[in-house]
């Protein structure tokens, strides 16, 4: 398959009052194309700075990229002039906000604001800009689009403003669409219908889309491949199957136990001990080495590197190093590995 | 909309009607008689000038009657300064110097304030928004008269380059009274629209205009600036109020014979009926502007615009 | 993945229990409010140097009557219009004791034969403007304060009911505020001193007679916000008095907001008192406060304009501190309040 962006030992932190925030400790991914690359962590562990890394929508006076590069097209985008960057944001690359109250201007008619990217990205006239709207808005299924394009925000519901900020991203059919939990402040029945939306839509138009998240439900839905982020770094990335049904890391299994299942009989919420590490002083070792049961030794004092389990799938977990003693991991992930061909938990089809 | 005009006229005739009440009858126990010259004139004379003002008739006829001609735009006959003449003969004849040195005060201030608020914003630490802060801090700080007289001082005594004071000058003599009058609608307008701005390129929405590709001045201008200046409109109110204020000492330090110094000289030779018309006079001007602002602003935010005023 | 692993050391794959203590613990250490509130200010320059310019202002309004050997009202009549004249300064061609007379620089001093210093020069009269200067601004923080004190309680338990017995009461009590925010302050004030006394009392009770509406209008707002709160609502819950939730729950709340309002009343208050002085309605001779020291000055600016310099220098130093210090707090104790 085709990769259409790499990130390749991406490195970033904030300077504030307090010292330096070691937001992005060193990421590694590519995307594909066409396909769904879901993010998924806890709150301050670096999934939304990851992607508005990639669009450069980070303060400047106080994000710094301290190594890296994130390649697109042949070019490294933390180089990019603020010129250069502009003419790729809504284009090739756009970008979908959590918050879809907010996320549009309250005083310009949602018209001027949809056809704003194409009338900045593409040699067309107004008319036709506006026509593209109006399609762009039937797109994402708005009823009566023509009537709709002189009102304001405040005139439309929080689902509906979710898909005018969906038919702004897809103005210019950008290569890589980046969904910033874009489900996250709307209520739970609109939530799956803007995920129908954007599943059918990728079906359409054929982007890549990159999707945070810290819902796993929303990430079985939606995603092709799963990337799993704490402390600033990849801890763990794969399929979607491999994810779910063949986690390898601590923080993985805590993350999938701690999610409410239908199957479990005795439905007991996990909750992962302790609280995120502090990036003003990252620990030495393994970021989730406090937090977890399985800890070894070696996690206080060594960061531990990717290990291969599969051509799709790798881990930072020091438990897969060869001379790692084996652990038992919860019963819930026992019980899901116990579904994937290839785990050491087989029992054969679960049909 | 219409209900919620209905509802803030009501308010401001009750405003009003007390304001007037409350003047009336204060004026009725000042220690003192209303006519200047009382110890001097025998009873008789004394009872002569007093009905000619209606001063004999009993207290509520006097209400009524003042009450009565309020609502017909009388605000009452002055006594001692004018022998006679109508106060609101009085004030309009002194409100065209009174007008044009506040309404340049204001659109200078406001004009310069909205232009270093945004520079400022826009520049955000760097010299020239601390320089604009400064200018603003000061703006807010210094009283009027103060920067009036120092004004007076340089420009006019030291420099030459206005009129020291008079109205004789037409439109030179405005220049410095309309500077002094300006610097507290340009300080205020240039903190507000610097916070506003701020707050306004940190949102949401700005994080998407700039993800769709736009342009700094893009931004500024398309997004930020209409956004940040809308707010602005809730405090020409409080601008307002500040023009008028000092016009109070801005005219009597630089002698135009507006209102303001008219109603200053009031208070010295106890007029009772010019202060009178001029405090209604005042009152009406402010309530009739924190009116207007508000229904203004209900017209030209979308946000507040359909859904029947605010909150 | 460059990292050579192979050469661990054997035991470095030994599990280790965790320790659940260590993991719960947080890894900042907790910072109040008020501390926090406290070091964001401390960042703040303007705000810091402020707050001691302001000391020294209030210090000097004490001690600057007592280091002057004149009273602030003794006039010697001999030594009247006398340019500041301060020793070793005097050098620098600046406060060195020279007037012009008659279009001619002099020096006074030895003109009128005097021996003495005057640091700020003598008024028309022969009193001494630095102990009337500090004098005057002692004055004038004193009706400052007790204005904005009496504001601030008003304020503070008439927005406080309004806000938190909510309906009716509410109702009521808002209607009332709006009639009286109608009435502009500027008016108010000028007809309660005209049939009062001219004098510090009548001044500052012109001041708080509206001026507490602006207190009550913040504080009920911040009470309604946060009386309907989660916290609250537990408190409740549990079964906490009226009085237990006033003061435990909505106060260390809605305190930070009394603070930033009250330092902005303070300058309002200096401000209005220096305008009716001006416009001739405030202290009367002998009395001094800035107002009518400038007031005084301001009828001899185009000769002796170091009358009207230092009443007018302190005062616009002590409004622009007090704004400074206003902002400073503002950002810290509220970073999103923005009126």
């Amino acid at each position: 398959m085709e990769k259409i962006l790499q990130v390749k030992d991406l490195e970033l932190s904030f300077n504030t009052y307090g010292g330096e925030v070691k937001a992005i400790r060193g990421v590694n991914f590519d995307l594909y194309k066409g396909e769904t690359l879901a993010i998924v962590g806890e709150s301050g562990s670096g999934k939304s700075v990851t992607t508005k890394s990639i669009m450069r929508l980070l303060p400047e006076e106080s994000a710094e990229f301290k190594n890296g590069e994130i390649l697109f097209d042949g070019r490294d985008l933390t180089k990019l002039s603020d010129k250069e960057m502009q003419k790729i944001r809504g284009k090739d690359i756009s970008m979908i906000f959590q918050d879809p109250m907010t996320s549009l201007n309250p005083t310009m008619p949602i018209g001027r604001q949809i056809t704003e990217p194409i009338l900045k990205h593409q040699k067309i006239s107004k008319d036709e800009a506006k026509k593209v709207a109006i399609d762009l808005l039937r797109l994402v299924g708005m009823p009566k689009p023509e009537l709709r394009m002189k009102q304001y925000p405040h005139q439309f519901s929080g689902g509906q403003r979710q898909r005018i900020v969906i038919a702004i991203a897809l103005a210019c059919n950008p290569q890589i669409l980046i969904a910033d939990e874009p489900t996250t402040a709307l209520d739970v029945t609109i939530q799956a219908q803007i995920l129908e939306l954007m599943k059918d839509l990728q079906k359409k138009i054929d982007t890549s889309i990159i999707f945070i998240t810290h819902d796993l439900g929303v990430v079985a839905n939606v995603a092709d491949r799963v990337a799993v982020m704490y402390g600033g770094k990849i801890v763990e990335i794969g399929t979607v199957d491999e994810i779910f049904y063949n986690p390898q890391h601590p923080y993985t299994w805590g993350l999938l136990s701690s999610m409410p299942s239908m199957d479990a009989e005795d439905a007991k919420l996990y909750a992962i001990p302790g609280t995120p590490p502090d990036l003003l002083d990252p620990p030495k070792g393994d970021a989730f080495a406090l937090r977890s049961e399985y800890a070894l030794k070696i996690d206080m004092e060594q960061q531990p590197p990717f290990f291969k389990i599969s051509d799709t799938h790798m881990a930072a977990t020091w438990l897969l190093h060869p001379e790692a003693p084996t652990v038992e991991p919860p019963e819930m992930v026992i019980e899901r590995m116990k579904k994937f061909p290839g785990s050491r938990y087989y029992e054969g089809s679960a049909n | 909309m219409a209900r919620y005009i209905g509802k803030r006229l009501i308010y401001m005739f009750i405003t009003l009607a007390l304001i007037a009440t409350f003047t009336f009858f204060l004026m009725k126990i000042l220690p003192g008689s209303p006519i200047a010259s009382a110890d001097k004139l025998s009873p008789e004379q004394r009872a002569v000038v007093e009905a000619r003002y209606g001063l004999d008739q009993p207290l509520p006829v006097q209400y009524f009657d003042y009450m009565f001609g309020l609502l017909q735009g009388d605000l009452g006959i002055s006594i001692n300064q004018f022998k006679g003449a109508d106060v609101t003969d009085v004030i309009l004849s002194r409100m065209g110097p009174s007008a044009q040195i506040g309404f340049q005060g204001m659109l200078l201030g406001t004009v310069l304030g909205i232009l270093f608020g945004m520079v400022a914003a826009l520049r955000q630490n760097t010299w020239v928004d601390y320089g604009s802060t400064i200018v603003a801090i000061i703006g807010i700080s210094i009283p009027s008269f103060v920067f009036a007289s120092m004004l007076q001082y340089w420009l006019g005594l030291k420099w030459d380059l206005f009129p020291v004071a008079l109205w004789k000058d037409g439109f030179m003599s405005s220049v410095l009274p309309s500077i002094a009058l300006a610097m507290f609608p340009l300080a205020t307008a240039a903190r507000f629209i610097r916070t506003e701005m701020i707050e306004v390129l940190g949102s949401d929405y700005i994080t998407l205009a700039k993800a769709k590709g736009a342009s700094g001045s893009e931004i500024a201008f398309k997004h930020a600036f209409r956004n940040a200046l809308i707010p602005l409109i809730t405090v020409l109110g409080p601008m307002a109020v500040s023009i008028l204020t000092g016009s109070l000492v801005v005219e009597q330090i630089f002698a135009i014979p507006g209102i303001g110094e008219q109603f200053v000289k009031s208070i010295m030779v106890s007029d009772f009926s010019i202060i009178m018309g001029t405090t209604i006079f005042f009152s009406v001007f402010l309530i009739v502007i924190i009116l207007v602002v508000d229904i203004l602003y209900g017209v030209i935010d979308p946000r507040i615009r359909l859904s029947g005023g605010k909150n | 993945m460059t990292q050579n692993y192979e050469k661990l050391p054997h035991d470095a794959f030994t599990r280790i229990p965790r320790d659940t203590q260590e993991a719960e613990k947080i890894s900042k250490p907790s910072v109040s409010f008020w501390q926090d509130a406290w070091r964001s200010l401390k960042k703040n320059k303007g705000a810091i140097i402020s707050l001691i310019l302001f000391g020294l202002i209030v210090l000097m309004s004490f001690i600057g009557p007592l280091i002057s050997p004149y009273e602030p009202n003794d006039q010697i009549i001999t030594h009247a219009n006398l340019p500041p004249k301060v020793p070793v300064i005097e050098n620098l061609g600046i406060m060195d004791g020279v007037g012009t007379l008659g279009g001619r620089e002099v020096d006074m001093y030895e003109l009128k034969n005097v021996e003495q210093n005057y640091w700020f020069g003598t008024d028309g009269l022969g009193r001494d403007m630095f102990s009337r200067v500090w004098k005057g601004t002692q004055v004038s923080l004193f009706i400052a304060f007790v204005a904005a004190a009496i504001d601030m309680l008003i304020g503070v338990i008439y927005g406080g009911i309004s806000g938190y017995f909510g309906g009716r009461v509410d109702d009521v009590m808002q209607r009332i505020v709006e009639i009286l925010t109608g009435i502009p302050n500027l008016v108010v004030v000028i007809l309660f001193i005209l049939i009062m006394d001219p004098g510090i009392l009548a001044i500052i009770i012109a001041l708080t007679i509206t001026g507490w509406t602006g207190m009550s209008r913040v504080v009920r707002g911040q009470v309604l916000k946060y009386k309907n709160q989660e916290f609250v609502l537990a408190a409740r819950t549990l079964g906490a008095s009226d009085t237990r939730i006033i003061w435990k729950h909505l106060m260390p709340n809605v305190l930070g907001v009394i603070i930033i309002n009250t330092m902005f009343t303070i300058p309002g208050a200096i401000f209005f008192e220096a305008f009716l002085s001006f416009i001739g309605l405030g202290l009367q001779a002998p009395d001094a406060s800035l107002g009518t020291l400038i007031n005084d000055g301001y009828k001899l600016i185009q000769y002796q304009p170091h009358i009207l310099l230092f009443p007018a220098v302190v005062l616009s130093l002590i409004m622009i501190a007090f704004n400074l210090i206003g902002d400073g707090l503002r950002d810290a104790l509220d970073p999103k309040m923005k009126d």
